[in-house]
């Protein structure tokens, strides 16, 4: 059924989330919080070097100390073919990722994890750790992404060959493979371009940072089973990723979620959870693990940094006719950036007659990059867009008008082949025009920038149950994590399809012995696609009431309508019954077949794209090269927002970390390869006296592929904040910005330069 | 015949010699993926594992029940997952 | 090795506990005692995950060793509640969804609980550099800042728009 033009009771409004209790007394039991009985505590010896071979490994010490109870390191862990697949967030090689939880031969990066210890307190661990012995062969490394890709560079993988490229190369290189696109014929365009502009651009890797660290208690018992606790978005790709680098079959893993402390894509990768098994089944006791922050920071993934250029042609009136990226994305130590993304998302704003984007993906010694939030796309449209920037200056035409010119429509066509389809990006501008920020006047040395971004959103598959309790009530079960209140969501849209109020309704995620498969939280898929599920399990659960109400008139089920959670005869002709509620239906559900609940599983397909515009004021402290945010509106199509509170806080948090990307986070690396800033206290991350409030703007144009027109909402608001705000410095100063973070150092230079 | 474009080169062309654009005979997806392994061996595997594709302009990330008709425009694009 | 006894009041309570003296109150009061509301972000006082109220001061947990309990008065996440009801901040929190994953959020609301016993009358400024201890990567602290100004509002007996 869809519900798009239906009057709605539930969704839309604001309720209380149904774990919000739990989550403002302290009682939610995060993956840290959890104990088992003869708990073990493990931890990870990791890589102090950048690059380096392991000579040797001697465990004997740390093995002999009192209260240890297992020691493991490569040896451990079976040997993994070169095998990719489809799991995660992405193309994902088994063997690279068993070497990432455990080197073997090599490190690759500083924080590589090669051996690992369970002892019976942290502190006997730690000393365990210091009591493993290892000899290193010290390998010249490489951390940027352009210097990878120099002749000469240290090669990370002596077994790769860049793919992509033909005829296939004879050496291999730090180029995992190389990416094209291409629509129209770009050289023919740029020469009908009255106006060219091109620009070079950077961006460092930013790091999710949640603020809790990775974490699990692992248990291994004599028959083979193994239970699992943990923080990730995807407990189903920790079952599998787990059966697979183990050699386990999934039948004998079970995981349960915890409560997730943020995740933003960091979480949908396993690092600690193989080796808190194999340290489980080693010991014969549970083993928890807990990273520290320094090893967040060192060791699991970042987002890619990149080196870009972007060259755009337009006529004099502003139409573009030609548009030309290259991108080089830094995966880290193992292939895997964002580049298919990246090469997509830049330009799919614009209806563009000539395209050619070409994309590199490349390693080098730094932590694997993870997904972060509409991966890849941040990156590409920092460039495009500040090249827009650029464009609509020369041209002397409006940043907002020069996009209307160019803006994507229904029947697009995109340089990737997909055809746009109700999507609602000319509903975004034009809230942008009517906005009273676009409209208000600049204030005496403040700047103003506008910039957007596009993300597909995607669908894939969740499985969703809904039960009536034996006296009426409702509980909704998924295998989607809860990232950031999608329990609430979901509650709502069951509660919609039932006819009675959100809070009648408990929504919980199910372990992955409990429930279908489910694909990991991530993409803006959980309201939409788990959103689906539970939708059409609410229907069957009506469809199931309603028969069991015709059986207790004795009358046909044609004859029963559900209405505001209750059965009615249908008109007169039905006959004169009293409503029969939820509960009235419960108490006799083992009189009318039994309990009352449904399954369903989908794939849902046909995602909504998202489109959003971000405006934001700045004003530069020319003494300290200080940017100060002055004001901040966020503008998306959410489809439409089921909660908007949490809509609004995914759009709020989502420019927020933006901001921290633009302005303020990196990675600083010393010349051996290490990292230097590996806490909060250096690698700053935005804080409340840094944040200005952020107007979200919620426009809603539906998706007629969800009933209730949903579209994904958390990836488009990290895409447009950094290019908003270097088109706002452009517009305070004169100076483009056109490497991240624009800190205070890099203002400065900007400033001393142009003198 | 339904035409399909390779749209991006990641790991694909290879399977091709550098063709981007060909017809092939099928109805259905599943012998969209065997003819084009039978004609470029490796092709259908890697579709079918690691890529998305676009008929008609909308993604599909499973595929199986999509339906080609003559004169579908097939884009082989990679897998979008996200945060 | 040997461990110290330590006597002092947490959440209004007494409480005994015997810690080694390199465990920090953080550890004590998760590990020791199994208050895990207080949580660990960092390890290094920079995140405010782990912020309690010790004898009026705003405290994060993990700088402070357990041994240094000793006579002192602690208030955690577990102690804001008045039994069954929520405190106002609690409340207000739920109200404005100003939590989405909610890892920092016991740290905000002690945190947020020691800014109004101090300075009822915040300004936002005041309310965001108080709060800048307290790292929050899903909000962008909009709704918990609108959170904290209301409640504040409420509990001077005010309501502000």
């Amino acid at each position: 059924m869809n519900y798009i033009d239906s009057s709605l009771k539930v969704v839309g409004t604001r309720p209380i989330r149904p774990d919000g209790v739990d989550k403002v007394t302290g009682r939610a039991v995060f993956a840290a919080d959890t104990r088992a009985s003869g708990m073990l505590w493990g931890k990870v010896l990791r890589s102090p070097h950048a690059h380096a071979r392991i000579v040797s490994i001697d465990t004997t010490k740390a093995a002999a100390l009192k209260g240890v109870f297992a020691v493991v390191s490569g040896v451990d862990f079976p040997e993994i073919a070169s095998e990719e697949a489809f799991v995660g967030e992405g193309p994902m090689n088994f063997r690279d990722l068993s070497l990432n939880c455990m080197a073997r031969d090599k490190v690759l990066y500083e924080g590589h994890a090669l051996a690992a210890v369970a002892a019976s307190t942290q502190a006997i661990a730690d000393e365990a750790l210091a009591l493993i012995e290892v000899t290193y062969e010290v390998l010249p490394h490489v951390i940027d992404v352009e210097d990878a890709m120099a002749p000469g560079a240290p090669v990370l993988h002596a077994d790769m060959f860049t793919s992509g490229v033909s005829p296939k190369p004879e050496k291999p290189s730090n180029i995992a493979k190389v990416v094209t696109f291409k629509k129209g014929d770009v050289e023919a365009g740029f020469k009908e371009a009255d106006v060219i502009v091109e620009g070079s651009y950077t961006t460092q890797p930013v790091h999710q940072a949640y603020i809790e660290p990775h974490a699990c208690l692992a248990s291994y018992a004599p028959d083979g089973q193994v239970q699992i606790h943990t923080s990730t978005q995807g407990h189903f790709m920790v079952r599998a990723y787990t059966a697979k680098l183990l050699g386990i079959s999934m039948s004998n893993i079970r995981v349960n979620p915890a409560e997730i402390g943020g995740g933003f894509g960091g979480k949908t990768l396993v690092y600690l959870e193989p080796v808190a098994v194999t340290l489980s089944r080693k010991s014969g006791r549970s083993v928890k693990m807990q990273m520290t922050r320094e090893d967040v920071f060192r060791a699991s993934g970042p987002t890619s940094g990149a080196a870009m250029t972007v060259k755009i042609g337009a006529k004099k009136d502003g139409t573009i006719v030609a548009a030309q990226q290259v991108l080089k994305f830094q995966a880290g130590a193992f292939p895997g950036s964002p580049i298919g993304p990246g090469c997509m998302c830049g330009f799919a704003m614009y209806d563009l007659p000539n395209v050619d984007v070409v994309g590199y993906d490349v390693v080098s010694n730094r932590p694997k990059v993870a997904a972060y939030r509409a991966p890849g796309a941040p990156i590409t449209s920092f460039a495009v867009e500040s090249l827009m920037d650029e464009l609509a200056i020369k041209l002397g035409i409006d940043a907002l008008t020069l996009r209307e010119m160019n803006a994507a429509k229904n029947g697009t066509k995109t340089h990737y082949g997909p055809v746009h389809q109700n999507i609602g990006f000319t509903a975004v501008l034009d809230a942008v025009k009517s906005h009273p920020h676009w409209k208000s006047p600049l204030k005496e040395g403040h700047g103003r920038g506008l910039a957007t971004g596009f993300w597909f959103n995607i669908g894939g598959e969740s499985s969703a149950q809904v039960h009536v309790n034996e006296d009426g009530t409702v509980t909704a079960a998924t295998g989607s994590p809860d990232i950031g209140g999608s329990r609430a969501s979901i509650g709502m849209m069951v509660a919609e399809v039932l006819g009675v109020p959100a809070t009648a309704v408990r929504t919980i995620v199910a372990d992955t012995a409990s429930i279908g498969f489910t694909f990991l939280t991530g993409g803006s898929r959980v309201t939409f696609a788990t959103g689906m599920a539970a939708t059409q399990a609410a229907e069957k659960v009506v469809e199931d009431l309603k028969r069991r109400a015709a059986q207790t008139w004795d009358i046909p089920v044609e004859a029963v309508e559900w209405k505001d959670g209750m059965a009615y005869p249908a008109g007169s002709n039905a006959g004169a019954f009293e409503p029969l509620d939820l509960a009235a239906l419960a108490l006799k559900a083992g009189r009318t077949g039994g309990p009352i609940l449904a399954e369903v599983s989908v794939n849902a397909q046909g995602a909504g794209p998202g489109f959003g515009a971000h405006i934001c004021d700045v004003s530069v402290d020319k003494e300290t090269g200080h940017v100060k945010i002055e004001r901040y509106t966020a503008i998306q199509d959410v489809g439409k927002a089921i909660h908007p509170s949490y809509v609004e806080g995914q759009i709020q948090g989502g420019a927020a970390q933006g901001i921290g990307w633009a302005l303020s986070e990196e990675y600083i690396y010393n010349t051996k390869g290490q990292m230097e800033n590996a806490g909060f206290l250096d690698y700053r991350v935005p804080v409340a006296s840094d944040m200005p409030m952020i107007e979200a703007v919620l426009v809603e144009v539906p998706n007629p592929r969800h009933p209730f027109g949903a579209r994904g909402v958390g990836e488009v608001p990290i895409i447009p904040p950094m290019a908003a705000i270097a088109n706002a410095i452009r517009s305070a100063t004169g100076l483009r910005m056109p490497d991240l973070p624009m800190s205070p150092p890099k203002i400065r230079a900007a400033l001393d330069a142009a003198g | 015949m339904p035409t399909v474009v390779l749209s991006s080169g990641s790991a694909v062309q290879q399977f091709t010699a550098g063709q981007t654009e060909f017809e092939v005979e099928a109805t259905t997806f599943r012998r969209l993926i065997l003819e084009l392994e039978r004609r470029f061996p490796g092709l259908g595997k890697q579709v079918e594992e690691s890529m998305a594709i676009a008929i008609d302009g909308e993604i599909f990330q499973d595929a199986y029940s999509a339906e080609l008709k003559p004169g579908s425009e097939i884009y082989l694009i990679p897998k979008i997952g996200g945060g | 090795m040997a461990k110290t006894y330590v006597s002092a009041t947490i959440n209004g309570e007494s409480a005994e506990f015997l810690c080694e003296t390199q465990q920090t109150l953080l550890d004590v009061l998760r590990d020791v005692i199994g208050l895990t509301g207080s949580k660990e972000g960092c390890g290094s006082g920079d995140c405010g995950a782990c912020s309690v109220i010790v004898d009026d001061r705003l405290v994060c947990s993990c700088l402070m060793l357990g041994v240094e309990a000793e006579g002192k008065s602690i208030t955690t996440i577990e102690g804001i509640a008045n039994g069954d009801t929520l405190h106002p901040i609690q409340q207000k929190f739920l109200e404005y969804a100003a939590l989405q994953c909610g890892f920092c959020t016991p740290g905000l609301i002690v945190a947020t609980k020691a800014l109004l016993d101090e300075n009822p009358n915040p300004t936002e400024t005041e309310a965001r550099y108080w709060l800048a201890g307290n790292l929050c990567r899903c909000t962008g602290y909009d709704k918990v800042i609108r959170a904290v100004m209301d409640v504040a509002a409420d509990m001077r007996g005010e309501t502000v728009a």
